[in-house]
């Protein structure tokens, strides 16, 4: 390892970075309506997912050969355009972390990537039909598929018609959706993780450390699948709101239809040859559910932000991409200083998002400008006066204090610790 | 620009049918346990709702384990 060379280094942790704000920005895909309906605590619900995904990343054989799927030419591509890339891609996921708004990391990638190489070689460099056949078509195409099979889910699924105060209908569910939150978190890792891992032996091969086309090293999938997995585990609250609780109001039920959507659609598609992407397909799959269920609303203002974001990806993370390239050009100072911004950038934005944090605590709460520590000390306080074998009761007062809208069917609500106790 | 509709086409098929298929089956056992707990709370039991409910179980979890071959293969 003594020919790795400062640069290297830079990309290096540079791509673990990319990964990490990947895993947290990426929890919500699988976790989201797991942990708005309750089926799982929040704290639980990342780690199970933080497991898996790190599970995931050591499950593929497959080696990651392209990183973009031939959307640039990786032929000759140059150190420095993969750090450029990955600065766009890192500062897009960030922006869109302290939007709330779940985008897919992927596409905030190839943004960057497509960005750093039309600046480092011309438009040449970039195979346009590819970007609208594996990046365009499966964006647009994801959350119709995803969100038509989880409508009609949803339908059956009240057709059917439990017994919504019966246990085993609240334990079912529970159990289906943790299960199918499994897999897409085990999908997830496989797949993403894999892009790091592509990406920093990519860099290893422009280098000479490594030879072409041999497999990444140990050390490589070591570190990208716990990059992945810490980022899961920190939890990208913020998103996780917006898809569990901001997009419309979820029910076991339709969590379950969606999650099972999402899920489906996802391992369908990479296994027929016809990809779509993955955080499309879960927030589809969440609108679905809530269009499935008679009287469940979209908000449809926090949708178009989200279509909104979903549009800006590419462009954005490419103005990025390009103008980082443009810099890392000029020389050692250029790169040092797209290092500062990339660092100085980030700050600000953690920073930001510091005056309204998002955490564990107020994830599902249903005011969505309610502070952080509201929902939590009202909840204790009644747990701490309410006896415990109330639990209808004080799921019902907890509800109150919440102003929920959500008829839940007694003790599923995570905020109230002492109901799911209850519960089991 | 070559666009593979009926790959396309068949994602969209396999994605419905599979979805309604599974969250049918989930639901109906759930139906049959629900069964079983009143019929227990009579003090009885529904031998057959609890058959079928496992029933469906099973094929669930056959489909996460063919879902898990899918990721690891």
């Amino acid at each position: 390892m003594e020919h790795i060379t400062l640069l290297l280094a830079i990309v290096v942790v540079t791509a673990l970075v990319f990964d990490f704000t990947n895993g947290f920005h990426d929890t919500a895909n699988a976790m989201a309506t797991t942990i708005s309906t309750g089926a799982l605590k929040p704290k639980t619900a990342v780690a199970m997912s933080a497991v898996l995904n790190l599970v995931g990343a050591f499950l593929s054989v497959e080696v990651a050969k392209t990183i973009s799927g031939g959307i640039i030419n990786e032929e000759g591509i140059r150190t420095e355009v993969i750090f450029a890339a990955l600065v766009g891609a890192i500062l897009w996921n960030l922006l869109t972390w302290l939007l709330g708004l779940p985008s897919s990391s992927s596409h905030a990638l190839f943004g960057g990537l497509i960005g750093a190489a039309v600046m480092s070689a011309g438009w040449s460099a970039v195979n346009g039909s590819t970007i609208v056949t594996k990046v365009l078509i499966p964006a647009v195409a994801a959350p119709i598929v995803a969100g038509l099979a989880a409508a009609a889910a949803t339908k059956l699924t009240y057709r059917i018609k439990a017994n919504p105060e019966a246990k085993a209908t609240a334990k079912g569910y529970r159990a289906g959706q943790i299960a199918s939150a499994g897999l897409v978190s085990l999908a997830h890792g496989t797949n993403d993780a894999q892009k790091t891992m592509g990406i920093i032996t990519l860099a290893l091969v422009t280098q000479g450390v490594v030879a072409p086309g041999s497999n990444p090293p140990l050390w490589v999938i070591v570190s990208a699948g716990m990059a992945i997995a810490l980022g899961t585990y920190l939890g990208g609250w913020r998103i996780i709101r917006t898809m569990g609780k901001g997009l419309t109001d979820l029910q076991p039920q339709q969590g379950f239809a969606a999650q099972t959507s999402a899920a489906t659609v996802i391992l369908a598609s990479s296994h027929l040859g016809f990809s779509l992407s993955t955080t499309q397909s879960c927030s589809g799959a969440v609108m679905g559910a809530g269009l499935g269920r008679k009287g469940g609303v979209v908000r449809w203002s926090t949708a178009t932000r989200m279509f909104v974001a979903w549009g800006l990806t590419l462009p954005a993370a490419g103005l990025v991409g390009a103008g980082a390239e443009f810099l890392t050009k000029q020389g050692t100072w250029g790169i040092v200083l797209v290092a500062v911004l990339l660092v100085g950038g980030s700050a600000v934005i953690w920073a930001l998002s510091r005056r309204q944090p998002v955490d564990q605590h107020n994830v599902t709460a249903d005011d969505l400008d309610a502070p952080a520590e509201a929902p939590g000390v009202v909840t204790t306080a009644i747990a701490a006066v309410t006896p415990p074998p109330a639990a209808g009761s004080v799921a019902a007062v907890a509800d109150e204090g919440l102003k929920s809208t959500i008829p839940t069917p007694g003790p599923t609500d995570p905020a109230a610790p002492p109901a799911p106790a209850a519960a089991v | 620009m070559k666009i593979d509709w009926a790959a396309l086409g068949s994602v969209f098929g396999v994605s419905l049918v599979a979805t309604v298929a599974l969250v049918g089956l989930f639901s109906l056992g759930i139906v049959g346990l629900t069964k079983q707990e009143a019929a227990e709370a009579r003090g009885g039991s529904a031998v057959l709702a609890r058959t079928g409910a496992y029933a469906c179980f099973a094929l669930c979890a056959a489909a996460v384990a063919y879902g898990i071959y899918l990721i690891v293969a």
